[in-house]
Order: C-alpha cells, then sequence, then structure tokens
C-alpha cells in the first residue's frame, strides 16, 4: 500500500516513504535475525550476487579513502584549505559509499526473499556526479594551484 | 569433506562461489592498500609513540577486515550451496572501512 501512495502522489509521500524504508533497514542491522525470519530463502546465487554487489560498493568505498589518503600525501604544494577540503570530501564519500552498501545489501536481501521488486536508488549517479566534480577541482587546482605555488 | 565425483557433480556451472570468494580477495587486497598508504602515513608523520598507536590501530583494523574475509571465504569454499552472508560479517566490513576513513580524517586535521 505504501508503494503505491509513492508512487501515485510527490514528493512528499515518497520521501517519507524512503525514510520509513531506511529506519527500518536501519533497525535490520542490528536484529540480524529478523531478515531471516521473513519470506523464503531466495535462490542462493541471488544471495552470492548481491553479495558480491555489497563487496564491489566496498572496493568503492576504500577506493575512495584511499583517494582521500592520497590527496593528502601527494598534492603538499596546495593550501592546507584546498588539500583538507578535497581529501575531506573523499573520504565522506567513502563513508557515505560504505554505509550505503551495508544498507542497501539488506535491502536487497529483503526485497528477495519477500519477492517483491529489487530497491532503485540514484545514489550511483550521486557518487558519479560527485566524483567527476572532484575530479574537475583537481584538474583545476593541478594545473593553476600549482603553479601559484611555486 | 564431499569427494571429488560428489563435488564435481554439484558443482554450480556459473561458478558463483568461487565469483564471490575471489571478490572477498579483491576487496581484502583494497582494505591492505588503503591499511597500508595510513600505516605509512602515520609512522611517516610522526614516529613518536602517537604514530606508533596509529599504525597498531591500522594493523587492528586490517586483521578485523582479515579475519572477516578469511571465514566467508572458508563458508563459500566448503559447501556447494553456501548460506548467505551473516550480517555481522557486512557490518564489520563496513566498520572496518569507517574506521580506515576515520583515521584518515584524523590525519588530515
Amino acid at each position: 500500500m505504501l508503494r503505491s501512495v509513492g508512487a501515485a502522489t510527490g514528493n512528499r509521500a515518497g520521501r517519507v516513504r524512503r525514510v520509513t524504508e531506511f529506519v527500518r533497514g536501519l533497525r535490520l542491522w542490528f536484529a540480524p535475525q529478523r531478515v531471516r525470519e521473513e519470506g523464503e530463502t531466495p535462490d542462493y546465487r541471488f544471495s552470492l550476487a548481491n553479495e558480491r554487489t555489497f563487496l564491489a560498493w566496498i572496493r568503492t568505498a576504500l577506493a575512495l579513502i584511499g583517494g582521500g589518503f592520497a590527496v593528502d600525501q601527494f598534492l603538499p604544494g596546495l593550501a592546507w584549505g584546498v588539500r583538507a577540503g578535497m581529501a575531506l570530501g573523499l573520504l565522506a564519500a567513502g563513508v557515505l559509499c560504505a554505509l550505503r552498501a551495508v544498507n542497501h545489501w539488506v535491502r536487497c536481501e529483503r526485497a528477495m526473499r519477500r519477492g517483491e521488486d529489487l530497491p532503485v536508488t540514484r545514489f550511483p549517479t550521486v557518487l558519479s556526479l560527485v566524483v567527476a566534480v572532484v575530479a574537475v577541482v583537481m584538474v583545476v587546482v593541478v594545473l593553476f594551484g600549482w603553479e601559484g605555488g611555486r | 569433506m564431499t569427494g571429488p565425483a560428489e563435488a564435481v557433480q554439484e558443482r554450480d556451472p556459473g561458478l558463483q562461489p568461487e565469483r564471490t570468494r575471489l571478490a572477498w580477495r579483491r576487496t581484502t587486497l583494497a582494505c591492505t592498500v588503503v591499511a597500508v598508504l595510513a600505516a605509512k602515513q602515520a609512522v611517516h608523520d610522526e614516529t613518536g609513540p602517537a604514530g606508533l598507536i596509529a599504525a597498531a590501530l591500522c594493523l587492528l583494523v586490517w586483521l578485523g577486515f582479515l579475519r572477516v574475509a578469511h571465514h566467508r571465504i572458508r563458508t563459500l569454499g566448503g559447501a556447494p550451496r553456501p548460506a548467505p552472508m551473516p550480517v555481522r560479517a557486512a557490518l564489520t566490513a563496513t566498520l572496518c572501512t569507517i574506521a580506515l576513513a576515520a583515521f584518515a580524517v584524523a590525519i588530515v586535521v
């Protein structure tokens, strides 16, 4: 029922539904046995595919965090503010990515057990836009900030 | 333990457990790279007691991740139809990732 409401009306109901979904997913993190209680166990191959997706997102998070380290370590010529800002941005993206990985994994697992559609998300779009912006900023800063620094 | 004949017969033609195992290995490798970056920076910046403690913490986080990955890889290798990943394993992997990020924030700031 909630789903049809979210689809029919505009932003507000959809947002409320998303928040409720998120809170319910959050509860599942800390009461893992409840995931197993509902629905029926899906084909093990689907669960393994879901697990691999989770791991791929964790790797993405680790890569972003490694990027944060790299910015801090390998661009010492930059002003502290710019360097710290870019590093913190990458690190925050990494943390978000890790949290989202586990949340999405739980939601997919639950949807498969219940036989529902898999959850859709615009997180990949947001993440790729953020990465693109950071890359452009880095190019600009390296090109112009370098000359200013030396 | 299953005999070789039985194992061959029950093997998943899509090699799903193997692929998942390799995904865990790749992720462990990525975690190792980040942990090494972190430890290097900690020791490089200030080789006092604080730096050593920070490096030891990195090692601890890395060992935690390694433990989860090792357990999961063993589970995946054991059964022809492995059980789904426990939520605890997912949470531990995520927490290790976030711990490395928190560590990086502490270094940057």
